[in-house]
């Protein structure tokens, strides 16, 4: 059954579900990552992760190579993946400016400390 | 036996990479080690991107991602790398409440995945006729607000169609407008008297 699938992997094209399931993994990690890191940056990379399995289903989605008569989203799924990249670079700077302010005022960067707003 | 699809093979590569870097991230607990994985999982990606027809997109992650959003991580991590605080160790409880429930989501979006008989992989035969058209033209074309792609569809189908320079403009003052809270924020404080005697 195993060898079969991985033959059939092989020598017949790539679709949509294994590139949905690359991007479950990603999204999977990323979000472990932000539940369990202790780390504010740890947190920001599994954001980082969870974003980038996102955009691959859209990519996938958005591809006549993996097209197998389903729906397809054709142009405009390479454009909200674009969007999705430039938002995250946008998310990625404000986070990383509230993280550096936190390590100033606290010395500190474990997301634990950050407890002032339950008093 | 078939001849081998090469394109898959890379899939595989570049997959596994995808993924295994992703786990690397996930489970290695030192901060500098997690940046660099964090690296080799989103190159690998944008190889994908490649790999399904988008080379504009894979491109752009490239250039964006892997060049401007990680590199400004890595900095982040350097100016907060502490002794402490380069390896943080997660609680063991928070493992086994992560592994469970991450478990049980990879599992139901994998069987999802894998439920719907058009998103399995296409007829060799049909993919390999395709014709290879360059996707950036259609793309720069649909920022700009002209739906090149949709050329052929009637004109009531078209109405709903617009292209994307409205998000085009609004996504670039939103990154201009974030660029400049975000140099405000993380400015550095100046502790000492502003003005300084003798």
């Amino acid at each position: 059954m195993t060898s079969s699938l991985l033959a059939n992997l092989l020598t017949e094209p790539p679709g949509v579900a294994h590139y949905m399931t690359v991007g479950a993994v990603m999204f999977v990690c990323g979000a472990m990552c932000m539940a369990t890191k202790r780390n504010a940056l740890g947190v920001l990379m599994g954001i980082e992760l969870v974003l980038n399995g996102a955009n691959l289903n859209f990519i996938a989605f958005g591809s006549k190579y993996l097209d197998n008569g389903g729906p397809q989203l054709g142009l405009d799924g390479s454009l909200i993946a674009l969007f999705v990249i430039v938002l995250a670079a946008a998310e990625a700077a404000v986070a990383l400016a509230i993280a550096l302010n936190f390590y100033n005022n606290h010395d500190s960067i474990d997301v634990d400390r950050a407890d002032q707003l339950q008093g | 036996m078939d001849a081998i699809y090469w394109p898959s093979v890379f899939f595989l590569i570049f997959g596994a990479l995808a993924c295994g870097f992703a786990l690397a991230v996930l489970l290695s607990a030192n901060i500098v080690r997690m940046a660099f994985y964090l690296v080799m999982s989103l190159a690998a990606t944008a190889g994908l991107f490649f790999l399904a027809g988008q080379e504009f997109v894979g491109a752009m992650q490239l250039l964006i991602y892997v060049g401007g959003t990680l590199v400004l991580l890595i900095f982040g991590v350097m100016l907060t790398s502490q002794e402490r605080f380069v390896n943080m160790k997660t609680l063991a409880g928070d493992w086994v409440i992560g592994m469970i429930a991450g478990g049980a989501l990879l599992s139901l979006l994998t069987a999802a995945a894998f439920s719907v008989p058009e998103w399995r992989g296409p007829e060799r035969a049909a993919v390999e006729n395709l014709p290879i058209e360059p996707n950036a033209t259609p793309i720069g074309m649909g920022l700009l607000g002209a739906r090149v792609d949709q050329i052929g569809a009637p004109a009531d189908e078209r109405a709903g169609m617009a292209g994307y320079l409205f998000p085009f403009e609004i996504v670039s003052v939103h990154l201009l407008v974030v660029l400049i809270g975000a140099a405000y924020l993380a400015r550095a404080k100046r502790r000492s008297n502003p003005l300084p005697t003798g």
